[in-house]
């Protein structure tokens, strides 16, 4: 049985706690009596037969018709699928969603559906790459589809590729992939990695264009969703449970395919990582060492190139389909039974280790407006109930925060860097002024639609999704990080977490509360 | 009485844009309210005669105590300018001073002519020289005569034609005194004309030419042939000049006189004395002359003077050495001085002027070395310069060496520079690199200049001669005291202290531009002004060069990827073994000449399946040219076109690999290839690659057809061999110069970009594509 995540009380007798700072990582002494630490709950137990699962739960869905009496001949049939962002880090070797698809493929075979139509629902995300299109889906359904022109990324740019659905009552507009709308049938295969992740979000937001995409990514839904993993609580998913409805309406019939993993995050000889410090064995204690020393020597695009290959042991721990809401409520509930862990009150300083990856950054560079989405949009984020560092308090990450950039998957990056927060860092300013340039530029575009590049506006979505931290935090302390770099950000450098623990102190006061979540693996913070 | 004695007079000016002739016109102007100026003036290559005296004489400062003075009168300055001055176009160094008949009537009409005009820069040719000092007071004699007129010739001369010699100097003729070595200055006039033929002639052997032609390359690279050419015969033309230079100052010097200068000053004196006739000359001679200490306004100067740059390299630290004794006497006379003495002479007419009046202070009230630099170096410790980052500089301990000393040093500092400075030139740098080619430079043209002024004024320096003032101070006794107190001519009066500190240095010093403020500069810098210009919305066009200059990449790299994209591991292997084997010719034929390396090279492409390359080309665009790109210099192709420029790319990559690149710019001109008719590249160009000159001439093409203005257009490049690219536009930029181009834009004043790669951009060994899958999808 595995061990449900917890919170320890740092005494003297606590041993360092493991900081992650991007391509590498460090153990520091958290000051004893005052500090916590969250730690995750060990990874659930996986169903053992994947496959049998994922055909059991195609043919007895939650509040649906099975899917073979969903498919007919002559129909046409379209499955979209979750792109690169998801899972992290990539997991081996069969991918979850190549083993969903060719279920779903078997059975559209078996029903005589030839025009069937595979596409990577990648909103504004940059594309993939083939490498990539390759592992998500599998060699044989890649091989069989794309030569034809049958799978293929959507297109949120191509103004003859969407359909506009109608708008929300509050003026939403809904306007999806053409081809996904004017289907019989659209099957969305999910990988739920968090909870904020499935459900409408799945179709309304992957499947989107900017048009519909703005209203529900701007800096009042953002700072009014508290938090993004609470779906009652957050005003990204009203939104898109709005736009779900005129889905439902105006839309293709959508079935609804959602798994979880559990939180087997690092392979053989990065076990550590996972692991609680004091329970480290001398085995943990030498790879810590051995892999600590080894990347201290690495350049630092070696040390990516590296961490980026490596893939996880994640496992299937549910598979349910049918009805979207119907579906997402019980795979939110087995997300939570792996992730949550109960903390009481909230705390005056929150530490987090940014480590290499996020949603954003596959195959590339963290780079330091990813850092502050990873800071403020996702870790601060990950609670229920309360954010677990109070209003006024500290938030202090440790990342090296190069100013490097991917020139290939973040362009409009290198020009917001520049230009936008030269100027301000205020998301409601940057919306105001800047967003619109952003998001209509034709060179952005033509590198979206063309090459490997993310949207011109996903930098400013990013800022967006710190903007809830921003407003609650009185100061954000970077350790570690390329000092010009970490000001442009709008925050205080800081060579040593004791240095970030005194410069806090003139916010906070010398007695104040430390929480340090010790992630990943992904935990959510049910606060009271 | 002088301004009475000058009442109602005419009175002709030479060199009246000079320091000297400025001030004069100014004295009389304000001073002898009555009388009315004749100005001799050489009409410049864009100015009329009247428009320079308009321009560069009645807009000086000097003017602005009597502008004050007049603003509101019955006759403001404007209109007493115009009714008081005539100007006449003429040049001291043509027969009857290149005047008309008109204008000769005029000079005809004239009381008073007083002769300023002199080449007095220390390193004129031999012949220049000649012409001006020497042959110019001669010419003014001779048209004087053929007028058949008499006014009084007032000529300016100086102190120093008495050559190097110790002890006193009397108000008299060189030829006439006890040192002449019987100098025919017609032989020295016959002989400085033929140098220059000579020098002609010798410039224009074949193995000199080859010689300039090999320097201009040098400089230059791969420029391109008009530009090579224009260079060859600019450097041609310095080297005649240069070896006049040496040719004067040697035989000023073997005949005992500093410099070409005094040499051909002292030949004009005794020339002016042969030739004049009738007409009656007086000879003022001035010693170092600099700011006025107290007319129109203490402090005033003109020009750069014989001791501001030494006093500002002192001041920047860069000379902490130069020749002299500290005891010695630095002759020093201030210009209102010199002007009230001309004045002086000329009211008393040419019966009661003595022949020769000197102006100088040694013999009365002499300024020793040491009491000069003591006072420089405590003015700048009180008053220190500052660096470019805004530090304080701190004026190094005077010493007083032998001059051979200081030139040895700075002569093996010279050699030390230029060899490291070829070596550079010689390495592949680039960008921040290059600077550093620059910067020796930079450094080698202070060692220059602080070479040259040893060399020059520290001849002067060893001159210790005292000038004899006599006559000065006979004519100052018999001044009353309002003309003494309007007209002051006393060497006496100056508290050299003061003079330095309260007078001389705040004028040097403003009139160097040098910083004086401590902490960054907050005026805008030249870069960030330059790039505000080249924004502009009223420039035209933005012309881009591609290679180096938006992407780090070049034609052999895309074609590798393109190659490669199709082959397996095995034959990648093979492809890379051979092009590193053809490398190194590949590089002599592109050094060599541009388009037949294109021509060559893109051969290759022969049989490649057009419809497979322009597939691949769009993965290149992603996998090579966007990771290779520099995200500044797209920065600025997007700033062009966001304010309403026309953008071009000129490059001599081919068209397909640059077409992903086409929202970016409203004109690509790329190299293209002729297509068979069974859908593959036949390896021919179908014209000449837009590489070098062609490139000029693309882009003024282009401009013309659209109705452009290349004045008013920006050209990017990285490299010489795009100089005639750069030239024709009116705002180049050198992005990431090589050293050459790094030298040449420094020199111009253009604007130079560093562009990186982006910091994070995957690096990989080779330029090698990975294997496209057989089954890939749409890429």
């Amino acid at each position: 049985m595995p061990r449900p995540g917890f919170v320890l009380d740092v005494d003297r007798s606590t041993p360092p706690t493991l900081f992650w700072r991007g391509e590498g990582f460090s153990l520091e002494k958290l000051p004893a009596d005052r500090s916590r630490v969250i730690y995750p709950a060990e990874p659930l137990p996986a169903i053992d037969d994947v496959d049998g699962a994922i055909r059991h739960a195609l043919l007895h869905p939650v509040d649906s018709d099975p899917l073979p009496a969903l498919l007919f001949p002559g129909m046409k049939l379209t499955i979209a699928f979750d792109d690169v962002s998801l899972p992290l880090p990539k997991m081996r070797k069969p991918d979850i969603r190549q083993r969903v698809i060719e279920a779903v493929l078997d059975l559209a075979a078996e029903a005589g559906v030839d025009d069937v139509h595979i596409i990577a629902a990648l909103a504004l995300h940059r594309r993939m790459h083939e490498f990539e299109l390759r592992h998500a889906v599998g060699d044989r359904v890649y091989d069989a589809f794309a030569p034809r022109g049958l799978l293929y990324q959507h297109d949120a740019e191509d103004p003859a590729g969407l359909a506009f659905l109608g708008a929300t009552p509050q003026g939403e507009e809904v306007e999806i992939n053409k081809r996904a709308a004017e289907s019989d049938l659209l099957v969305y295969v999910n990988i739920n990695l968090v909870a904020m992740d499935g459900g409408w979000k799945s179709t309304a937001t992957g499947l989107a264009s900017y048009r519909s995409l703005r209203h529900h990514h701007n800096p009042a839904t953002m700072q009014a969703s508290r938090s993004f993993m609470d779906q009652h609580r957050s005003e990204l998913h009203k939104s898109n449970w709005r736009m779900g409805k005129v889905m439902r309406d105006h839309g293709p019939k959508v079935f609804q395919i959602e798994t979880t993993l559990n939180t087997d995050t690092f392979p053989k000889g990065f076990e550590f990582l996972s692991r609680r410090e004091w329970e480290w064995t001398m085995r943990d204690r030498a790879s810590y060492l051995g892999v600590k020393k080894s990347l201290d020597r690495t350049p630092a695009k070696l040390a990516r190139k590296i961490f980026h290959s490596i893939e996880a042991p994640h496992q299937m721990t549910s598979v349910q389909a049918g009805e979207v809401e119907a579906v997402h409520r019980i795979t939110t509930e087995h997300v939570f039974a792996q992730q949550l862990v109960e903390v009481r009150g909230q705390t005056d300083i929150l530490t987090m280790g940014i480590p290499y990856i996020s949603p954003y950054n596959v195959h590339s560079i963290l780079n330091p407006i990813l850092v502050m989405c990873m800071g403020l949009g996702y870790y601060f984020n990950m609670y229920r109930g309360m954010p677990l560092v109070r209003e006024g308090g500290v938030v202090i990450m440790t990342h090296p925060c190069p100013p490097d950039f991917h020139p290939v998957h973040h362009p409009s990056y290198i020009d917001f860097y520049e230009q936008v927060l030269s100027e301000t860092t205020d998301p409601v300013r940057m919306s105001t002024e800047f967003e619109e340039r952003f998001a209509t530029d034709d060179w952005y575009r033509h590198l979206y639609r063309t090459s490997y590049a993310y949207h011109g506006v996903h930098p400013f979505y990013m800022w967006y999704w710190g903007s809830h931290g921003l407003q609650h935090v009185a100061r954000t302390i970077i350790v570690g990080g390329d000092p010009k770099t970490v000001r442009r950000l709008g925050f205080t450098p800081a060579s040593t977490l004791d240095d970030a623990l005194e410069i806090a102190s003139d916010v906070v006061g010398r007695s104040a509360t430390i929480t340090h979540l010790h992630t990943p693996p992904l935990m959510v913070a049910d606060v009271s | 009485m002088i301004a009475e004695a000058l009442a109602g007079t005419r009175i002709a000016i030479t060199g009246c844009t000079g320091f000297v002739g400025t001030a004069l016109v100014e004295r009389l102007l304000r001073c002898v309210p009555d009388c009315e100026l004749v100005l001799l003036v050489r009409p410049g290559k864009r100015h009329s005669a009247a428009e320079r005296v308009r321009r560069e004489i009645l807009k000086n400062d000097a003017f602005d105590r009597l502008r004050a003075q007049l603003a509101g009168s019955a006759e403001p300055f404007e209109q007493m300018a115009a009714r008081r001055i005539t100007t006449v176009a003429g040049d001291v160094t043509g027969d009857m001073l290149g005047l008309d008949q008109h204008d000769r009537t005029i000079l005809a009409g004239c009381d008073i002519v007083i002769h300023s005009a002199a080449a007095v820069s220390f390193d004129s040719p031999l012949d220049t020289a000649v012409e001006i000092n020497l042959m110019g007071p001669v010419r003014i004699a001779e048209t004087l005569r053929a007028l058949g007129v008499t006014p009084h010739l007032v000529a300016v001369s100086t102190c120093y034609v008495a050559g190097n010699r110790r002890g006193r100097a009397p108000e008299e003729l060189v030829s006439a005194g006890p040192f002449d070595i019987g100098l025919s200055w017609r032989a020295e006039v016959a002989a400085a004309r033929r140098l220059r033929a000579d020098l002609e002639d010798r410039s224009r052997t074949p193995e000199r030419l080859h010689g300039f032609r090999t320097e201009a390359r040098e400089e230059l690279g791969a420029a391109g042939t008009p530009a090579l050419a224009a260079k060859t015969e600019q450097i041609r033309e310095k080297w005649v000049d240069h070896e006049l230079v040496e040719a004067g100052r040697a035989r000023a010097a073997s005949v005992g006189w500093p410099d070409a200068y005094a040499f051909t000053k002292a030949l004009g004196e005794q020339a002016l004395t042969e030739t004049k006739g009738d007409v009656p000359v007086s000879i003022v001679r001035p010693s170092i002359i600099e700011s006025a200490v107290a007319e129109p306004h203490p402090g005033w100067i003109r020009g750069f003077r014989m001791a501001e740059p030494v006093i500002l390299s002192y001041a920047r630290g860069l000379l902490s050495e130069f020749p002299g004794v500290p005891e010695g006497t630095v002759d020093v006379i201030p210009v209102d001085l010199v002007v009230a003495a001309i004045i002086a002479v000329a009211a008393l007419g040419p019966q009661r002027a003595p022949f020769i009046t000197q102006v100088a202070s040694g013999s009365t009230n002499p300024l020793h070395y040491g009491t000069l630099v003591d006072n420089v170096r405590e003015w700048f410790t009180q008053h220190p310069l500052y660096d470019a980052k805004g530090q304080p500089i701190d004026v190094p301990q005077f010493r007083f060496p032998g001059r051979g000393r200081v030139q040895g040093q700075l002569h093996r500092a010279q050699t030390a520079i230029t060899r490291s400075e070829r070596f550079l030139q010689k390495l592949p740098l680039r960008g921040k690199q290059a600077e550093w080619s620059a910067r020796l430079e930079e450094k080698r043209l202070d060692i220059d200049r602080a070479l040259q002024y040893v060399e020059l004024y520290g001849l002067y320096t060893e001159c210790e001669a005292i000038y004899a003032v006599d006559n000065l101070l006979t004519i100052w006794d018999g001044m009353d005291d309002h003309d003494r107190a309007t007209f002051c001519i006393d060497p006496r009066v100056v508290d050299w202290p003061r003079y330095i500190r309260e007078t001389h240095l705040p004028s040097v010093v403003k009139h160097g531009r040098v910083r004086t403020a401590p902490g960054k500069s907050t005026s805008e810098s030249r870069p960030t002004r330059l790039r505000r210009q080249i924004l502009e919305p009223s420039r035209h066009v933005a012309a881009f060069d591609l290679e180096n200059t938006l992407i780090a990449s070049n034609v052999v790299e895309s074609y590798s990827w393109l190659a490669t994209r199709r082959l397996n591991q095995a034959d990648k292997v093979r492809y890379t073994l051979r092009t590193l084997r053809e490398a190194p010719s590949l590089l002599a034929l592109d050094r060599r000449d541009r388009s037949d390396f294109l021509r060559f090279f893109y051969q290759r492409y022969e049989d490649a399946p057009v419809e497979q390359i322009a597939t691949d080309a769009r993965e290149l665009f992603s996998q090579l040219i966007l990771t290779k790109s520099f995200p500044a210099g797209i920065r600025r192709v997007r700033a062009h076109r966001a304010a309403g420029h026309r953008t071009v790319l000129i490059t001599g990559a081919m068209d397909f690999v640059v077409e992903p690149l086409r929202p970016l710019f409203d004109e690509i001109i790329a190299a293209e290839m002729t297509v068979r008719p069974d859908g593959t590249y036949s390896g021919q160009l179908t014209g000449v690659p837009p590489t070098g000159e062609t490139r000029a001439q693309i882009l003024a093409d282009y401009c013309d057809a659209e109705g452009l203005r290349l004045d008013e257009s920006v050209a990017y490049a990285d490299s010489t061999s795009d100089l005639p690219l750069l030239e024709a536009v009116g705002f180049p930029v050198a992005v990431n110069p090589e050293t050459r181009l790094a030298a040449i834009a420094r020199k111009r004043g253009w604007l130079v970009e560093h562009w990186a790669k982006s910091p994070g951009a995957p690096r990989p060994l080779l330029p090698l594509a990975p294997t496209r899958s057989r089954t890939a999808g749409r890429p």
